[in-house]
């Protein structure tokens, strides 16, 4: 029977600031993984403080905190990874753990190896400035206030307003038995405001949402009433909506947030796991022009501040800024541990992981089109007939055939080169090869759009995007009318 | 932990040990406080295999434990992935602070028991425990090889998966409840390639059931591979109003996201399309359905909802008219219809009314009957966007799809890049057959196949 964890002895770990797992305890694990006949073995630890402060339907409804913290031990042997995780951070936990890993990957004949020296890797401490841990809780809850009575003081016609204020703070260790120890120590910060307005024509929704790899300080930039306004502005603008078009038209995509049509369009598809198993519509296709020569796509998980920032990947790699579009022609995929390691290449420092119970896997980070050098309003005016899509949800991909999907929260008829009526919601779809030589123009008004979740088999992570004002020749308008 | 495949049924944490934990806690409760404490044991087994080989396996331990405190109407809750005493400690001085900054509610509260009787119903098999992991990894390997194997267009397979799951729950409060299951479950899926021209088309299928013995590995490897191979040469159709042909796959997920939006947080907050509408006709006359959890037949079947309260039959919607919502209990006080016993959490999160076991009434015909009866219509292979692409405040459906067309009776060419849209409200009247073909499928809805008519396919001009 195994019995609950009632003696074990837990590293302190009240003041957070203590290693996550002992230095000397972890080079053990590799070793024993290692002596047993493992090609590779790796230890990584997460410790994870959130805390959340959500607000509805004119109270708060939720005050809640989490601590999250594990280890996930990885063995690979003869090309197959065994995997096991646990929360009992004990020794005899971690041993026991470490042995189910290389019992899983079936290790065969021992071996004797030279101990594993640790390199001296990077050791980061958290760039915020002001710690989200050490602001009071009332604070907190005075924002999601504010944010309430601010929005429903824009139109009698909101009719309800939920507001939430996160913050995390996520530390990382990983070891490997290529000698790397490298540490991380990242904080994040949200907030968004959803806003529901009753009208004629029954219930249209607005909102907004930022968030940052940074602290409290996020503050500092975005003022909370004006993020409100804009929510119930778009819900009021909305309730005068007509159904979307359907059918192919030209479409202009408005800064920041299209940023997902490029995460899915092409961004899964420059994933080198995908790529390896025929997956993807970009397999073999590195140094042809994939795409208009407009087109420069990069994916930077060094992009200051931004969500889907950090010091070094989930497998100890330092992030990266990753060139992989460059004036259309394909220049590289984005790749993790496994997978370059099987290239014979060096990781581009994209193998991310939801958590110490997940497998890493090779994601974007932050993902963008580089600024053209148009001027939005002649983007525009180019179209005779079309849509405009101010701000786009999220989307889906398939990465085999290319095709993929994403909503457009904000959008606007052009007639004539001029905005028209506000859209119902919709859905575009295209695909994503197609799409990418479509590109028509590219304005000179970059923005990153607001943070997003990305899913992958069953993983979220946090990934940032952004584009400048872009038009696309034609793409397929999923409305009723 | 390690040979969890002999070992498995002797090493979960038996409910009633979780169950003591839990209690414990709860004990600790001051005269002025409400405290409810969810604890949870779970180990799960996963594979993946690639090209004819283990790719990974992982075995996985995870506890969690979650505490919700009420004082005078104030509620806070705190969560950790750990049964440790002194992170228990933790997160009980954790809730009790978070609860001071809340804001009275009269509404809020744990939940009382209402004399209802529970449903015994056990979703534990030991078969699942006699199973090793070398049978696990063959298991996986022998799908992805059945794949290759039933169509020379096939060239690769991106993944074959098994999981499986050992779990044991359990949930106290001061209002005396005590509950504790435990449950198993296992898993398969598989997802082929087939090149076409300069595209690859991919298909994707799976399977869940208490024990892997029912796992049916032929269907799963039929269905991924039609779902390719019948894509090959797809094109954009043109657009217009068409006719849904929706197996149960695909019907359980859109008549799920409509379920959805009965739920009980929704309707208080008028957040949900059917604010007002009890007793009204919703939907199209030959549509019944309701939540039943207490069907042991269904894979979303419980005794007890994340509340402690015993699980029931509760009608949603019959013969077209709505007939309620679901609640948990605190959106039963609010609405003053008390809890359908409808909380679903997971230990580490908070309660709140969600669908559990979703159950479609049949109704006549089979699947190939619709597709013979109908003159232009698209079987629908797979959904693409739901997240972005439905909002359950307004009610706007707009979807990427790719299917089959049906033309004059038969199955004709296949399309992609296109997209189906319409309203949720419509949808539901727009319902034309329901088939006689129930199956209770892994995600917990039990439905038959469904056709539904007047849907805007958008592709090209």
């Amino acid at each position: 029977m195994r019995r609950y964890a009632k003696n074990v002895s837990i590293i302190e770990t009240d003041t957070a600031d203590n290693p996550l797992v002992d230095r000397g305890l972890v080079a053990e694990l590799l070793d024993g993984a290692m002596t047993a006949g493992a090609e590779f073995a790796e230890v990584f630890a997460e410790d994870v403080e959130r805390n959340s402060v959500y607000f509805d339907d004119g109270r708060i409804e939720t005050l809640s905190s989490t601590r999250d913290r594990g280890v996930g031990i990885r063995v690979v042997s003869d090309g197959a990874t065994g995997f096991a995780h646990t929360a009992d951070l004990s020794a005899k936990g971690l041993r026991s753990a470490a042995q189910a890993a290389t019992d899983a990957a079936r290790s065969t004949a021992g071996q004797m190896r030279a101990p594993i020296a640790f390199d001296a890797g990077g050791d980061y401490v958290s760039a915020a400035s002001k710690p989200p841990g050490a602001v009071g809780k009332s604070a907190k809850v005075d924002l999601v206030k504010l944010a309430d009575s601010q929005a429903r003081s824009v139109g009698t016609a909101i009719s309800q307003v939920s507001a939430r204020y996160g913050d995390n703070r996520r530390r990382i260790l990983v070891a490997n038995s290529d000698g790397v120890f490298g540490t991380d120590d990242q904080t994040r910060t949200s907030f968004g405001v959803s806003c529901v307005a009753e009208g004629d024509t029954g219930l249209q929704t607005g909102s907004e949402t930022v968030g940052l790899t940074v602290g409290y300080e996020i503050f500092d930039r975005y003022d909370v009433a004006e993020m409100a306004t804009r929510a119930a502005e778009r819900a009021l603008t909305k309730l005068q909506a007509r159904p979307a078009p359907s059918g192919t038209l030209p479409v202009v995509i408005g800064p920041g947030s299209g940023g997902v049509l490029f995460h899915e369009a092409c961004g899964h598809g420059l994933e080198a796991d995908l790529v390896r198993k025929g997956a993807s519509a970009f397999a073999g296709k590195v140094g042809e022009l994939v795409a208009s020569p407009l087109v420069t796509l990069i994916d930077d998980g060094t992009m200051n501040d931004e969500w889907g920032r950090y010091n070094i990947d989930d497998e100890g790699n330092p992030a990266r800024c990753n060139v992989l579009i460059e004036d259309g022609v394909l220049v590289d995929y984005m790749w993790d541990g496994l997978r370059s390691r099987d290239a014979g290449r060096a990781s581009s420092g994209n193998g991310r992981r939801e958590s110490y119970r997940c497998l890493p896997m090779v994601r974007m980070t932050n993902t963008y089109l580089a600024g053209g050098d148009s001027a939005p309003a002649d983007i525009i005016a180019g179209v005779d007939h079309g849509v405009y899509v101010a701000r786009l949800g999220g989307g889906q991909v398939n990465t085999a055939s290319g095709d993929f999907v994403f909503g457009m929260v904000e959008a606007y008829m052009i007639e004539n080169g001029e905005l028209g009526a506000p859209l119902r919601e919709g859905q575009l779809i295209g695909n994503g090869p197609s799409v990418l030589h479509n590109i028509e123009a590219i304005g000179n008004d970059f923005a990153m759009g607001p943070p997003g979740t990305c899913g992958k088999d069953g993983q979220g992570v946090p990934v940032g995007d952004g584009v400048p004002t872009l038009r696309v020749a034609e793409l397929t308008i999923g409305g009723t009318a | 932990m390690a040979a969890r495949g002999n070992t498995a049924v002797d090493s979960i944490t038996a409910p009633q040990e979780l169950l003591d934990i839990a209690s414990e806690i709860v004990a600790r409760a001051r005269p002025d406080e409400q405290v409810e404490v969810a604890c949870s044991h779970r180990q799960t087994t996963s594979v993946k295999t690639y090209d004819g080989a283990l790719e990974s396996l992982t075995v996985a331990d995870s506890f969690g434990v979650g505490i919700r405190v009420l004082i005078d109407g104030r509620e806070g809750f705190a969560s950790a992935g750990s049964l440790d005493p002194t992170v228990i400690d933790s997160m009980l001085a954790n809730a009790r602070d978070n609860a001071t900054f809340a804001e009275a509610d009269d509404y809020a509260g744990i939940a009382e028991d209402d004399g209802v009787q529970a449903v015994e119903i056990d979703l534990w098999r030991d078969e699942l425990g006699e199973v090793t992991n070398e049978e696990k990894i063959n298991t996986a390997l022998r799908l992805e090889q059945m794949v290759r194997d039933a169509d020379t267009r096939i060239t690769g397979v991106r993944n074959a998966g098994y999981g499986d799951s050992f779990g044991a729950f359990a949930l106290a409060s001061s209002s005396g409840i005590r509950a504790a299951t435990r449950a198993t479950s296992s898993s398969v899926s598989v997802s082929a390639l087939a090149p076409d021209g300069d595209k690859t088309q991919t298909g994707y299928a799976y399977d869940g059931a208490r024990q892997p013995g029912d796992l049916d590995l032929q269907k799963v490897a039929d269905r991924a591979v039609r779902h390719t191979v019948d894509m090959i040469g797809a094109t954009k159709p043109k657009s217009g109003k068409i006719r849904l042909l929706l197996d149960q796959h695909v019907a359980a997920t859109i008549l799920g996201l409509i379920a959805s939006t009965l739920s009980g947080d929704r309707v208080i907050k008028g957040r949900s399309p059917y604010v007002d509408r009890v007793d009204e006709t919703i939907g199209a006359e030959i549509l019944t359905f309701a939540d039943d959890p207490t069907d042991p037949a269904s894979l979303g079947a419980d005794s007890h909802d994340g509340e402690g309260l015993a699980c029931r039959r509760n009608a949603l919607v019959t013969n077209g008219v709505l007939r309620g919502f679901i609640h948990d209990s605190y959106t039963g006080r609010r609405s003053g219809e008390g809890s359908t016993a409808s909380a679903i959490r997971g230990a580490r999160g908070l309660p709140g009314p969600g669908i559990q076991a979703l159950c479609v009434a049949p109704g006549s015909g089979s699947f190939e009957s619709f597709v013979d009866d109908t003159e232009v219509g698209l079987v629908v292979y797979n959904l693409a966007g739901l997240h972005s692409g439905v909002n359950p405040v307004s009610g706007d459906f707009s979807v990427g799809v790719q299917g089959r067309m049906v033309r004059d009776g038969q199955l004709a060419e296949p399309v992609s890049e296109c997209t189906i849209a319409s309203t949720l409200q419509r949808l539901l009247l727009d319902v034309e057959a329901i088939g006689d073909d129930l199956v209770h499928l892994p995600n917990g809805v039990s439905t038959p196949s469904v056709v539904i008519g007047g849907m805007s396919l958008s592709g090209a001009a």
